[in-house]
């Protein structure tokens, strides 16, 4: 398969090395420290009004952090070695040292975190339900089904100090996604000390979109009336981070054309040709400018509701589309120029093939199919069904 | 309950905290599991001169060598060394044009190289060449030969026409 | 005249001692070499450079490097005038079949060989999550082809564009400074065959090598300094607009 280069490669630069399986990683990454943070904002900063998204914020974070790997590990030239990034890791080696800081994540911090909020709930099913939920829900409990009042005191103190050390965690979990770019000396278009910090923010960006996307559709699937006020919250804190997010990229990007150095001339010609349509039309104008411009739309002016539930969705789609075309931007684009500065290369991407466009569809599906499962086994809306079965089990008595 | 005696208390505070004790309980085992599966599956040699295997080096160095180097050559084609080094080819190294002859020279009764073709291998080096060292021996081969094979005058162990008493032979062992 | 192994030992010793070494082919070190006596780099004399091909050829048939990648290859260069941030760079098939006749013979025209510049800070080596790729006690920077995992973080860290994938072995490969040579006391494939003595081994802990002579009495370079990566290729005539 000829790739078509124009002007000079270094003969081994002109396959790309990092395909799309690897733009969707950070996106991935990015909407699990997004939809968390947006979590820890009604636990920890007591912003009631977001209340009614918590629990789906967090099974959106699980979902999609269980997805997480699965790029990485098709991937790789050799999958089945990919327990030594554990075993043997270099510790000089972001890659290696994220493989921890995925771990901490998922174990101490998010699963401990759902497990803690749910508790009550996984106990009292483990009693109601029968045949094999009620097996899962057995397990769940660890064999615990202490539900006194001093208990779940204490889980829910545990649970805070878990958020707490959870909003750190988060940032380092997609900061860190951004030193793996930003750390590469080798790479000028990705060599930046503003990446962690644009990767977070980024992240946030795209996670609070996507959590209030799915809160929006789950209500109208769910045909409840969803609470406007929180929603107005969400949006609004979208919008601020958004801007902050803008700021920085443009910080960078204004700062790199001051300066002009060795690199600019090759990658302003990078931008202008082959990621015209990615980065100037996708990312900045339809997936940044145009949702910071609807959001601040509804606060400056009132418009009913309905029409302000449209403007956020059609606002939210544009960001996390937004955000993949950034993804895309800075791991495709860093690998469409040559080190040399002096030419260019295009990227291949196959569709049925390990790394092709098919996978990447399949894995963007996958959270969702998970979050419907974790949504059914751990249901984050409590309405009057539920309540009322679980008034019927007394709970468990000291005795 | 009587308030008055501890053990009540004590045992209140662990049902309070039971599951998160089964819980580390877990996490404890798997903690476990992950040390005796590292000291089983991590290679002996992991570490000795740094964070690699230390075998690796010595299975890099155990690669077969495919090109004998011209001093094994020179020990065997003794004539062919008395003609080279008279001539402007001296420095010139055995397996540049004849290509790697590690197995030649492991078994050199019956494995026999081909000989290299001159009408493809001289120009890759002499081929005019405005980015060749001005002073390096180069010639633009349609004007200089027309197309005649480089052999036909030239012989290749000692090149320069004026030294050459006998027609190019091949090196016949 | 039938030359059979057994006249070849008897001819001449020495030489028979090296090859039966070099058949050899255990996995352990040859028994005389040391790493600690040794920190190995190269020196290319561009002005002697003939764009020949042979060094990418050699290395090729040497390493069984598989088709459209590189360990080692040359690139021509021209530059006009005074432009010498905007070289025309062209490196067609890496050099394997030398290059066709120039178009332009005007302005500055000269060859430069690459390989891997066996960075004593090599930036590859420190983003290897599991220690793949490593810095030999000795000096040369090396894949362990039994423990790569083909993450491919190795090769965009590199800044000289010398390292790929190899598509049979699906982990990460480049020039190995033919290890498996310089250890038996042999030289690298690139070196014994090229016809110009344009690339040269060197033994920086040598006390007697060549280079360090060399190194006194002409100006060289390395590619990159700026990017601090402590590389041990160097460069005799190398001009400003290399990249």
């Amino acid at each position: 398969m000829q790739i078509p280069v124009q002007g000079f490669m270094y003969p081994n630069e002109v396959e790309l090395q990092w395909s799309v399986l690897i733009v969707l990683y950070p996106f991935i990454t990015g909407l699990v420290a997004g939809a968390f943070i947006l979590a820890s904002l009604e636990r920890v900063f007591r912003v009631e009004a977001v209340k009614p998204t918590y629990r789906l914020a967090l099974l959106t974070a699980l979902s999609f952090l269980l997805v997480a790997p699965l790029p990485l590990q098709l991937h790789l030239g050799h999958p089945e070695r990919s327990l030594e990034m554990y075993l043997t890791p270099h510790r000089s080696s972001a890659m290696a040292m994220f493989g921890f800081v995925y771990l901490w994540y998922l174990m101490a911090v998010l699963l401990l975190e759902i497990w803690l909020d749910y508790r009550c709930d996984i106990v009292v099913k483990s009693k109601t339900e029968k045949g094999l939920p009620r097996l899962i829900y057995k397990i769940l409990t660890l064999g615990s089904d202490v539900l006194t009042e001093r208990s779940l005191r204490i889980d829910e103190r545990l649970g805070y100090f878990i958020t707490l050390i959870g909003i750190p965690s988060a940032f380092l979990l997609h900061g860190y996604v951004g030193f793996i770019f930003g750390s590469v000396k080798a790479n000028p278009w990705w060599s930046s000390p503003l990446m962690p910090i644009v990767f977070i923010f980024s992240a946030m960006v795209s996670g609070i979109a996507a959590v209030m996307l799915l809160y929006m559709l789950s209500s109208r699937l769910r045909r409840q009336q969803i609470d406007i006020r929180c929603l107005d919250k969400i949006a609004q804190y979208l919008m601020y981070t958004f801007i902050i997010d803008f700021s920085l990229e443009m910080l960078d990007l204004l700062q790199r054309i001051y300066e002009a150095d060795e690199s600019f001339r090759s990658l302003d010609f990078m931008v202008h040709t082959r990621l015209w349509t990615s980065q100037v039309i996708v990312q900045i104008l339809l997936g940044t400018l145009t949702p910071i411009a609807l959001l601040g739309l509804t606060q400056l002016f009132s418009f009913t509701d309905s029409v302000r539930k449209r403007i956020y969705a059609l606002a939210g789609c544009l960001t996390v589309i937004g955000i993949f075309a950034m993804r895309w931007n800075v791991v495709i684009g860093g690998q469409l120029f040559s080190k040399s500065f002096l030419g260019y290369t295009s990227y291949k991407m196959g569709f049925a093939t390990r790394e092709g466009l098919l996978t990447a569809i399949i894995l963007m599906i996958l959270p969702f199919i998970i979050l419907w499962i974790l949504v059914k086994i751990l249901p984050p809306w409590t309405d009057a069904e539920s309540i009322s079965a679980s008034e019927e089990i007394p709970v468990h008595a000291a005795s | 309950m009587r308030r008055a005696i501890p053990a009540p208390k004590v045992k209140l505070l662990f049902k309070d905290i039971e599951h998160l004790l089964r819980l580390a309980a877990v996490m404890l085992i798997a903690v476990v599991a992950f040390v005796v599966l590292r000291a089983a599956v991590v290679p002996k040699s992991f570490g000795q001169y740094g964070h690699y295997r230390g075998d690796a080096i010595a299975e890099v160095a155990a690669r077969p060598v495919a090109h004998a180097g011209h001093e094994v050559c020179e020990g065997c084609h003794t004539d062919v060394v008395d003609q080279k080094k008279l001539g402007r080819h001296a420095e010139l190294h055995c397996e540049v044009c004849h290509g790697p002859q590690g197995r030649h020279a492991d078994d050199p009764a019956s494995i026999k190289p081909p000989l290299p073709d001159t009408g493809v291998i001289c120009a890759r080096c002499h081929e005019a060449n405005s980015a060749k060292p001005r002073s390096f021996p180069q010639v633009a081969s349609a004007d200089h030969s027309g197309g005649l094979a480089c052999n036909t005058c030239h012989q290749p162990h000692r090149p320069k026409i004026q030294d050459q008493a006998k027609p190019a032979t091949g090196a016949k062992r | 005249m039938d030359i059979t192994r057994r006249r070849l030992l008897a001819l001449l010793p020495a030489a028979a001692v090296a090859w039966e070494f070099v058949r050899a082919g255990t996995p352990e070190l040859s028994p005389n070499y040391k790493t600690s006596d040794h920190w190995w780099g190269m020196l290319i004399d561009i002005t002697e450079c003939i764009g020949c091909g042979s060094c990418v050829r050699a290395c090729a048939q040497e390493n069984d490097v598989p088709e459209g990648y590189y360990r080692t290859w040359i690139e021509r260069y021209h530059v006009t005038d005074y432009a010498i941030e905007r070289p025309h760079v062209e490196s067609p098939n890496g050099g394997k079949d030398g290059f066709p006749l120039d178009q332009d013979p005007s302005g500055k025209n000269f060859f430069v060989p690459k390989l891997c510049n066996h960075c004593a800070d090599s930036p590859c080596t420190q983003v290897c999550p599991v220690g793949a790729t490593f810095v030999s006690p000795d000096g040369v920077v090396l894949v362990d082809k039994n423990y790569c995992l083909g993450c491919r973080y190795c090769v965009q860290a590199c800044p000289y564009g010398c390292r790929f994938i190899n598509p049979k072995t699906n982990t990460a490969d480049k020039c190995t400074l033919c290890y498996h040579r310089i250890t038996k006391g042999l030289t690298t494939a690139c070196a014994e065959v090229c016809p110009t003595g344009a690339r040269q081994l060197a033994d920086l802990k040598n006390p007697k090598d060549p280079i360090h002579e060399y190194l006194r009495t002409h100006s060289v370079q390395i590619l990159k300094p700026h990017m601090a990566t402590g590389a041990k290729v160097f460069y005799n005539g190398m001009d400003g607009s290399v990249r």
